[in-house]
């Protein structure tokens, strides 16, 4: 693959416009301005209680479960505003797929972990299925090391590979954009390698957006980096250019690891 | 005296106390269960389950007590289970804050303590009055009001532990509400509702009270619902209280099958719940 072309043109996958969300009374994110581009990963970086994760909730509408919190704003996808009212989220998440922190697999077999999300969305025979089952095994870098044992409970796995097994549920549905929601904190180094190698390996066929406390993941894995504090969006950019030279002091003093 | 010494006596006070105590509870227990076999083994014999109850003095088992009891038991499990867990799926998926789960819940606790001789009387007042004569039907719907609120809360309580990551999990794939529960949180709850079915069915399988007035009890052989039917408790609390010392020991007899069948409930759900816990 040759290297990225530093002028190569953007396409935004998600526009994000005058985002603001609400926890009851609480405001959690204010104001929030930025695109998720097409086929680059995005890291959200910045201390605990900052929104990250809020953002990324956002863009599944998975704040949906929960009274209370909502979100205000445009949140852009192929054109439509998915924050507005009757907006599908079942679909909506058919094209946006979301793995969490902690390693979450079903109780039923590594074979049904993956196919469970495909049979919501679409009718495959059962060749297909299997095909399926194979191709997102084999996405997530997990097929080798579970392709004999595929009616075995997805709990019997390893923490690293449980976290393998639900980032290939989550691209087995084939969804346009994959949210990452801090998937290695409860990972060993090693584990945690493979993860960030599967990311470098997705984010040919993904859109990726991860939030990550790893300031080193997010340098590593990124093309762009959003710094946010207090709930809001400090600076946002190429990540080279938020690492080497930040435009604002206190994203400099978050990398740099004078707060935070 | 040093802080140690003092801390190493204390803790041997604590320790035989406790000790003590347990000793005081197992010693009942273990006393009764001896009593139960001892007493139960001897009477035990063929007839006990291919005759039925006899008249003083001759030959006969507890065929029609047994099948009775198993037929009521059986029919109020199979009517209560499905209200009940549909009930707790209620409670934990969809009305955890809203004022009819609110309500459910608290209604829910008061008839989980409710002592069962006042729903024998209740299902006495509005059923078996109404049709003017007592029915296994009736034994087996008073029966069924005690199994739901203990299904409806141990179904609640199990769906409640599963984690909230796990259901946000499915939700991500697109997984619409129902799905999520009926495939992801029902199962990963799957033994702990199963082991609170267990228990009520052994709590459903002694109680004598709630039949007194229902199904009463019957000498003869009949699986009719609409007749009176006859069943181990009512069947023990009647030989056992009458001065014949052959329908004494069919009481025994009858006491240890239930102690038998309850005590096989309670090591059946103990070894489901072992399973769950591993798990996670």
């Amino acid at each position: 693959m040759p290297p990225k072309d530093a002028n190569q043109e953007l396409h935004s996958q998600i526009s994000i416009r005058n985002l603001n969300f609400y926890y009851g009374k609480a405001i959690a994110l204010k104001n929030i301005n930025l695109d998720i581009y097409k086929g680059n990963v995005t890291a959200f970086i910045g201390p605990s209680g900052c929104g990250k994760s809020t953002l990324l909730r956002t863009i599944n509408r998975m704040y949906d479960l929960y009274p209370g919190q909502r979100a205000e704003g445009e949140l852009i996808i192929d054109g439509k505003n998915i924050l507005e009212n009757g907006v599908d989220t079942i679909q909506l998440r058919a094209q946006v797929g979301m793995v969490f922190q902690k390693p979450t697999p079903f109780p039923m077999s590594i074979y049904d972990n993956i196919a469970f999300g495909v049979r919501m969305h679409e009718k495959l025979t059962s060749r297909e299925m299997n095909d399926r089952v194979e191709w997102a095994l084999s996405k997530a870098a997990l097929w080798d090391e579970v392709k004999d044992k595929l009616n075995q409970p997805g709990t019997g796995l390893s923490g690293g590979q449980q976290q393998r097994l639900c980032i290939a549920r989550g691209v087995a549905v084939k969804p346009k954009v994959l949210l990452l929601d801090e998937p290695t904190s409860a990972l060993d180094p090693i584990s945690t390698m493979r993860i960030e190698e599967l990311v470098h390996e997705l984010k040919r066929e993904f859109t990726i957006a991860i939030v990550t406390h790893n300031m080193q993941q997010a340098a590593r894995l990124s093309d762009f980096t959003a710094y946010m504090y207090l709930g809001e969006m400090i600076e946002f950019g190429k990540t080279d250019e938020i690492f080497i030279k930040p435009q604002d002091k206190r994203t400099e003093d978050y990398i740099t690891g004078r707060v935070g | 005296m040093d802080l140690v010494t003092k801390r190493k006596i204390i803790n041997f006070i604590a320790l035989s106390l406790s000790l003590s105590a347990m000793a005081f509870g197992l010693f009942w227990l273990i006393w009764i269960l001896w009593m139960v076999c001892e007493q139960g083994f001897s009477s035990l014999s063929l007839a006990l389950i291919t005759l039925d109850t006899p008249p003083p003095g001759s030959a006969g088992g507890l065929r029609n007590a047994i099948v009775g009891s198993g037929i009521m038991v059986g029919l109020a499990m199979a009517i209560a289970t499905p209200i009940a867990i549909l009930s707790g799926i209620y409670l934990a998926e969809y009305g955890q804050t809203n004022w009819l789960g609110k309500t459910t819940r608290f209604v829910n606790d008061i008839m989980l303590s409710a002592p069962s001789i006042v729903i024998g009387l209740f299902i006495y007042a509005v059923y078996v009055t109404h049709l003017g004569k007592f029915s296994g039907m009736s034994g087996a719907i008073a029966l069924a009001l005690l199994v739901i609120p203990v299904v409806v809360r141990t179904t609640e309580d199990m769906l409640i532990l599963v984690p909230n990551a796990l259901r946000e999990a499915a939700f991500a794939l697109g997984a619409p509400k129902w799905k999520v529960v009926l495939m992801i949180t029902l199962r990963s709850a799957k033994t702990g509702v199963v082991t609170g079915i267990l228990l009520a069915l052994a709590r459903i399988s002694g109680e004598t009270a709630p039949l007194l007035f229902t199904a009463l009890s019957n000498q003869f052989w009949s699986v009719d619902l609409n007749e009176p039917m006859a069943n181990l408790p009512v069947t023990i609390f009647k030989f056992a209280m009458s001065p014949f010392a052959d329908w004494q020991g069919l009481a025994w007899a009858g006491v240890f099958i239930i102690t038998l069948t309850v005590l096989l409930l309670n090591v059946l759900a103990r070894v489901l719940f072992r399973k769950t816990g591993s798990q996670y």
